[in-house]
């Protein structure tokens, strides 16, 4: 279970004898997809069924109510019933390949990103050396995609979404890189999994933002960057539905309007991961070390404990970004620019060289 | 779609599946991998000259990046894909877009001899530089490539190390610094020469 994939150990445990090993890492990879899928659509589920309960006792309402019971907790499952059979329309002046395959495009390179995330430790889609940078190449490909959606539909909201998000994203893919070298100065890794095994010791609190005082700045830093690349308020203004209907996806219904939709809660849960890992400990906590003296390092409730752990960890950084969605208004966007290219990149850049100077200095790593 | 288009782009359907299928003939899974790259490579290419709208053209671009950071990726060098994913794709497309997002598509007619000339031209130097490589260059075989490891330790230190290449790397910085600073000068001075009533 620790060295490789766990998809790839159970089929060559399970398969025939002479199955040849490329129909193995196919196989594999097929089963791997098919439950990062199925955990993501859960998860962006869930999510919508949050934002609605968050933003209704923010405003001193309930939120969804009936739908299943308790608190309609299958209020998102209707919801997606309703989008899988609602018309899918494309309008006639659109630029229909490009049209189709813009949702698609946005959907996949998430996805792909998110094969990298470990789920607990030593279970993880795609162990990757360079995960963080691979999670990066990644999702600035949904960009294109929704530049590519913004354009194809041929409308003039759709365009000026599409040009707000190519600028918002070009600006602030910036500070977000430059914020994430703190912690990697720290670290010394790109992967995922090595940089949280790091942060254990302390009882588990041993974390990135407290082992080096630039960490925490750059913390938020990364998490405003963050908040811009995932186009969320304040920073939504390729949405923005009080001035651009509802922005690149103005023409989208249905299914593919939907897709958009899944993909910000995935992408939300991507950078609140990332957060977790390169800052907040990833699957370190009092918890996590109690459960490995109790239970032993090796045992499943420990590494249950660990996961469970940083999935606590990624939804309070989704609900942070949650709150600040219901309670900020929206910025514009020459505050955008200006706050993306005039001061979080330079604070970065601060961040980076003090956090140099204390590893060199203090600590004694030239 | 337009007859020619149709034509062209059949073509280039029955050209990658041929590829397809030599990959995998010729040399099993990899074949299929370094086939299915390179389609997007050189697909992505021919249909960014090939189409008549700008953004379309430039759209087209994404598959060129994609399969050139799949083949460095089937090369062994996982830093120079994934940079070049997240520098070419999300950095420089990006910003080719915001550039032709709004340039209207080029409805002049194509004209059937500069098609036809420069379909000419381009298969006459594959074929002369595909010879000339091939009469040149010993080939390895999957098998005998080394295994794929990560190499951005070994890129970090030739980068850093003052015996290897400290002083180019660093001298690249400044001359981008440079070019940066030198881009924002001049643009400052022309909004100012545009606008002089705004200087008072």
């Amino acid at each position: 279970m620790n060295n490789g994939n766990i998809f790839l150990d159970l089929l060559v445990r399970f398969a025939p004898e002479g199955t040849p090993s490329w129909l193995l890492d196919l196989s594999a990879a097929g089963v791997g997809v098919g439950i990062l899928v199925a955990m993501v659509s859960v998860i962006a589920m869930f999510c919508v069924w949050m934002e609605r309960k968050v933003a209704g006792h923010i405003q001193c309402r309930y939120g969804p109510m009936y739908v299943g019971g308790w608190h309609g907790w299958a209020q998102s499952i209707a919801d997606g019933v309703k989008l899988l059979l609602k018309e899918d329309m494309i309008p006639i002046g659109a630029d229909r390949p490009l049209f189709v395959l813009a949702p698609a495009l946005v959907l996949g390179s998430i996805f792909a990103a998110l094969a990298a995330l470990p789920l607990a430790p030593g279970v993880f889609f795609a162990d990757i050396d360079l995960g963080l940078f691979f999670i990066l190449a990644m999702s600035s490909m949904t960009t294109i995609g929704v530049v590519m959606a913004g354009w194809a539909s041929a409308s003039k909201w759709t365009v000026y979404g599409a040009m707000r998000e190519a600028a918002q994203v070009v600006a602030y893919e910036i500070p977000l890189g430059i914020s994430l070298m703190v912690p990697l100065i720290v670290a010394g890794t790109f992967n995922l999994n090595e940089a949280s095994a790091l942060q254990s010791g302390w009882y588990g609190m041993h974390w990135y933002i407290f082992q080096n005082p630039f960490v925490l700045p750059a913390f938020a830093l990364f998490f405003i960057s963050a908040l811009a690349e995932t186009k969320r308020a304040p920073f939504d203004l390729p949405e923005a539905e009080s001035e651009l209907v509802a922005g690149f996806m103005t023409e989208y219904s249905g299914i593919r309007w939907s897709f958009f939709f899944m993909e910000e809660y995935a992408a939300m849960f991507l950078m609140s991961v990332v957060a977790a890992v390169f800052f907040l400990g990833g699957f370190e906590s009092p918890f996590t070390s109690l459960a490995r003296d109790v239970f032993g390092e090796q045992h499943f409730l420990a590494s249950l404990t660990a996961g469970l752990v940083l999935l606590v960890k990624a939804f309070g950084g989704i609900f942070l970004m949650m709150w600040l969605r219901w309670t900020l208004p929206r910025v514009r966007i020459d505050q955008v620019m200006t706050m993306g290219y005039k001061y979080l990149t330079p604070l970065a850049l601060l961040c980076v060289l003090g956090a140099s100077i204390f590893e060199a200095l203090w600590l004694g790593v030239a | 779609m337009e007859p020619a288009s149709r034509v062209f782009y059949t073509l280039v359907t029955l050209a990658s599946l041929l590829a397809l299928g030599w990959g995998a003939f010729s040399a099993g899974a990899p074949g299929v991998s370094f086939a299915l790259f390179a389609i997007l490579t050189l697909g992505g290419g021919l249909m960014c000259i090939w189409e008549r709208s700008v953004v379309r053209s430039a759209f087209s671009l994404m598959a060129t990046f994609l399969g050139v950071a799949g083949l460095f990726l089937l090369l062994g060098a996982d830093f120079l894909a994934m940079a070049q994913v997240l520098i070419y794709v999300g950095g420089i497309l990006a910003l080719i877009l915001f550039g032709v997002m709004l340039s209207p598509p080029d409805l002049n007619e194509r004209s059937l001899p500069r098609v036809l000339g420069g379909l000419a031209f381009a298969g006459g130097a594959a074929i002369w530089l595909g010879l000339r490589i091939s009469a040149s260059v010993t080939w390895a075989t999957a098998e005998e490539l080394p295994p794929m490891t990560s190499h951005a330790e070994e890129i970090g230190v030739g980068f850093l190390s003052p015996e290897q290449y400290v002083v180019p790397f660093e001298l690249a910085a400044v001359l981008l610094t440079v070019a940066l600073v030198a881009a924002v000068y001049i643009a400052r001075r022309r909004s100012i020469d545009l606008f002089p009533e705004e200087d008072a």
